[in-house]
């Protein structure tokens, strides 16, 4: 995963909420066995339907619960590929946000009306590091998690960092936590 | 300190902080393929196929063909046979199509008895929540923590809160636990659960069969939810005993899961009092499972809404459509009729929507089909003969598989086409591009399919 910390130019707009990964990927681009290919799908019905047009900028600003529904997370691909780096919002869905913190790809939560302000002025800085976002006129803070925000600004490989664990999951297994649960290479 | 139950599984299953232990992983084509193609790149073993088990069901087409080989679709044809090279290389064991098990993965887990209380459940798939419904900790994962619980059988993961909803009393005759789920996403709305585990208590979820509390559990993910869960009990037990996947010594099982259910005493984030007396069988009008009514009401007028947003949402929810504020939902005619989906495909669901029909046939203007959630499913209900009654009537009975919830499979809806679905999701174009859902219950969606338009079942005879 690439490292992040400072995203910042133009913004997009996607002035809708309830913006389901239906919509971001639709179904019938997830036949892929690629993690690659995405981007020229991305909100596929409603920009070939002229309903949305989107420049393909650091930041996209939508409304409340962004990345409801599937937990495809060919929607992060998608949007990725597309060209974004980030999206703002006052609210994310919570596999959606995992999603993209597994992608280098930042979700940022903002008040509805930092959001508008955001959109409004048409550029804007995000500083990870410090948790900033900045725009002409107005900067609001955002929470993340400290983990979550030490894996983003390095970069790290989260299987990576788990196996260095190894030895404490096998002690967890070799007690009473390995025993929850079914075989499933017993079954007929 | 009493605990709830979330906080005992969750105790029980942290390797350190943050860290959980994944008891089973259940595994489809759709968010597998660049899972496995990662432990491939890196050299990575997956770390326990015996907990691990894997599904064909997205882009199964449900017309009865035999093999992976024969999908006509290329491109679905390629998922499948990945699914099964993938399983094959990585030792998992696999149900594509063909094989008796095969099936909707939230339906197999269930009957194959690996679904589990006080276990932890994931799946690349957002309705993995309905295992939830046996007290299980269950829920949906991206693509790379898929990977991540192949290589390492833990997940990454901040402790959620915890909401608890309590129903008083008992849902009406004519009322489904369809219904009731519908109802409480259209009274929390569609984040009104996000960042949160529910725990669905009161009366009437105790008195619900466990195949109606899936149904329950597994819309969860509809209000946000991380994941929806219900204490076992004697309702379970008796579900699950006999099933091939349930522990040998099943009894003593059955008191070590004695202990799981929450406390007295023990406090949630957030708690939330319904009254299940006063809930009505419900239909969506919108594109968001939060739009929704009761059958008795009439399609919302986005004018009298107050908040901005809201207005809006409703107000292209209304165009996409094709339908007026104001409309009386009984005077809505659909053209397709869809009884089937993780959320309504098991042998009870299928059993009620029979039991309906009552000599009756489908209306002529009306395209309907009935697709059981698993072979197992398939084959329980031709012993009972139920593919006859529902024949009879003029319903197509098909193969085991998701078909029309979502349409990455032959069974979609046309542009403008209007269904009345048992499935879980109504956004724009889930069920075939311009195609419009409305969410209902399997007895809902018969009555429709006869009538030729919503009905209240409760003076429908």
């Amino acid at each position: 995963m690439e490292a992040i910390n400072i995203i910042e130019g133009p913004v997009s707009v996607l002035d809708r909420s309830d913006v389901d990964t239906d919509q971001i990927i639709p179904k019938q681009f997830l036949k892929r066995v690629e993690r690659t290919g995405f981007g020229e799908f991305l909100f596929y019905d409603w920009i070939r339907d002229g309903e949305i047009e989107l420049e393909p900028n650091p930041i996209l600003v939508s409304g409340r619960n962004f990345g409801s529904g599937s937990s495809r997370e060919h929607a992060v691909w998608a949007l990725d590929q597309f060209g974004f780096d980030a999206v703002v919002a006052p609210s994310l869905s919570d596999i959606f946000f995992s999603n993209c913190t597994k992608n280098g790809f930042l979700p940022v939560v903002l008040e509805q009306s930092e959001c508008e302000a955001l959109a409004a002025a048409g550029s804007g800085r995000i500083d990870l590091e410090n948790q900033k976002v900045s725009w002409d006129g107005g900067e609001a803070t955002f929470e993340i998690d400290p983990e979550i925000k030490r894996r983003l600004l390095g970069g790290l490989d989260d299987i990576a960092l788990t196996l260095q664990l190894e030895d404490e999951i096998e002690a967890f297994e070799a007690g009473s936590g390995g025993s929850y649960g079914p075989v499933t290479t017993a079954l007929p | 300190m009493p605990k709830t139950m979330f906080e005992k599984i969750w105790e029980a299953h942290e390797v350190r902080e943050e860290l959980i232990y994944i008891d089973l992983h259940l595994v489809h084509e759709v968010t597998s393929p660049q899972a496995f193609e990662g432990l491939r790149m890196t050299g990575r073993k997956l770390r326990r196929p015996d907990k691990t088990v894997a599904t064909a069901d997205h882009n199964v087409p449900t017309d009865g063909t035999p093999t992976a080989k024969l999908i006509a679709d290329k491109l679905s044809r390629k998922q499948v046979q990945t699914l099964e090279k993938n399983a094959a290389d990585f030792g998992v064991p696999v149900y594509s199509l063909g094989s008796e098990t095969q099936g909707i993965v939230h339906v197999i887990g269930p009957e194959l008895g690996l679904t589990q209380p006080g276990t932890t459940i994931v799946c690349g798939d957002s309705h993995t929540s309905t295992h939830g419904a046996f007290g299980a900790l269950a829920f949906g994962i991206g693509t790379s923590e898929v990977e991540h619980v192949m290589a390492t059988q833990t997940l990454v993961q901040r402790r959620p809160k915890t909401m608890r909803i309590n129903y008083a009393g008992r849902l009406a005759p004519g009322v489904s636990s369809k219904d009731l789920i519908l109802a409480t996403i259209g009274k929390l709305g569609t984040g009104g659960m996000s960042g949160y585990v529910v725990e669905y208590a009161g009366e009437a979820i105790r008195a619900l069969t466990m195949e109606q509390r899936l149904t329950v559990c597994n819309m969860t993910i509809e209000a946000g939810g991380r994941a929806g869960m219900i204490a076992p009990d004697e309702t379970t037990y008796e579900y699950m005993r006999g099933k091939p996947g349930v522990p040998k010594d099943f009894e003593a099982a059955v008191e070590r899961w004695r202990q799981l259910p929450t406390d007295e005493g023990a406090t949630f984030d957030y708690e939330v009092e319904i009254d299940a007396t006063g809930i009505s069988p419900m239909v969506t009008w919108g594109t968001t499972p939060g739009m929704v009514v009761q059958v008795t009401d009439r399609v919302p007028d986005p004018a009298q809404m107050e908040e901005p947003a809201q207005r809006q949402s409703a107000e292209r929810a209304l165009q996409y459509m094709g339908l007026e504020a104001g409309t009386p939902i009984e005077e809505i005619r659909p053209e397709r009729v869809f009884i089937g989906s993780c959320t309504n495909s098991r042998i009870s669901d299928l059993r009620e929507a029979a039991a309906a029909i009552k000599g009756r046939r489908v209306a002529d203007s009306i395209r309907a089909m009935v697709v059981p959630g698993s072979a197992m499913v398939k084959r329980q209900a031709e012993e009972e003969g139920l593919d006859r009654l529902f024949e009879a009537a003029g319903f197509e009975w098909r193969g085991a598989g998701c078909s029309m919830c979502l349409g990455m499979n032959p069974d979609i809806l046309i542009e403008g086409e209007r269904c009345a679905s048992t499935s879980n999701r109504n956004f724009e174009g889930r069920q075939g591009k311009g195609g419009r859902t409305h969410l209902v219950s399997p007895t809902m969606a018969t009555a429709a399919a006869i009538e030729g338009h919503f009905v209240d079942i409760r003076s429908w005879n």
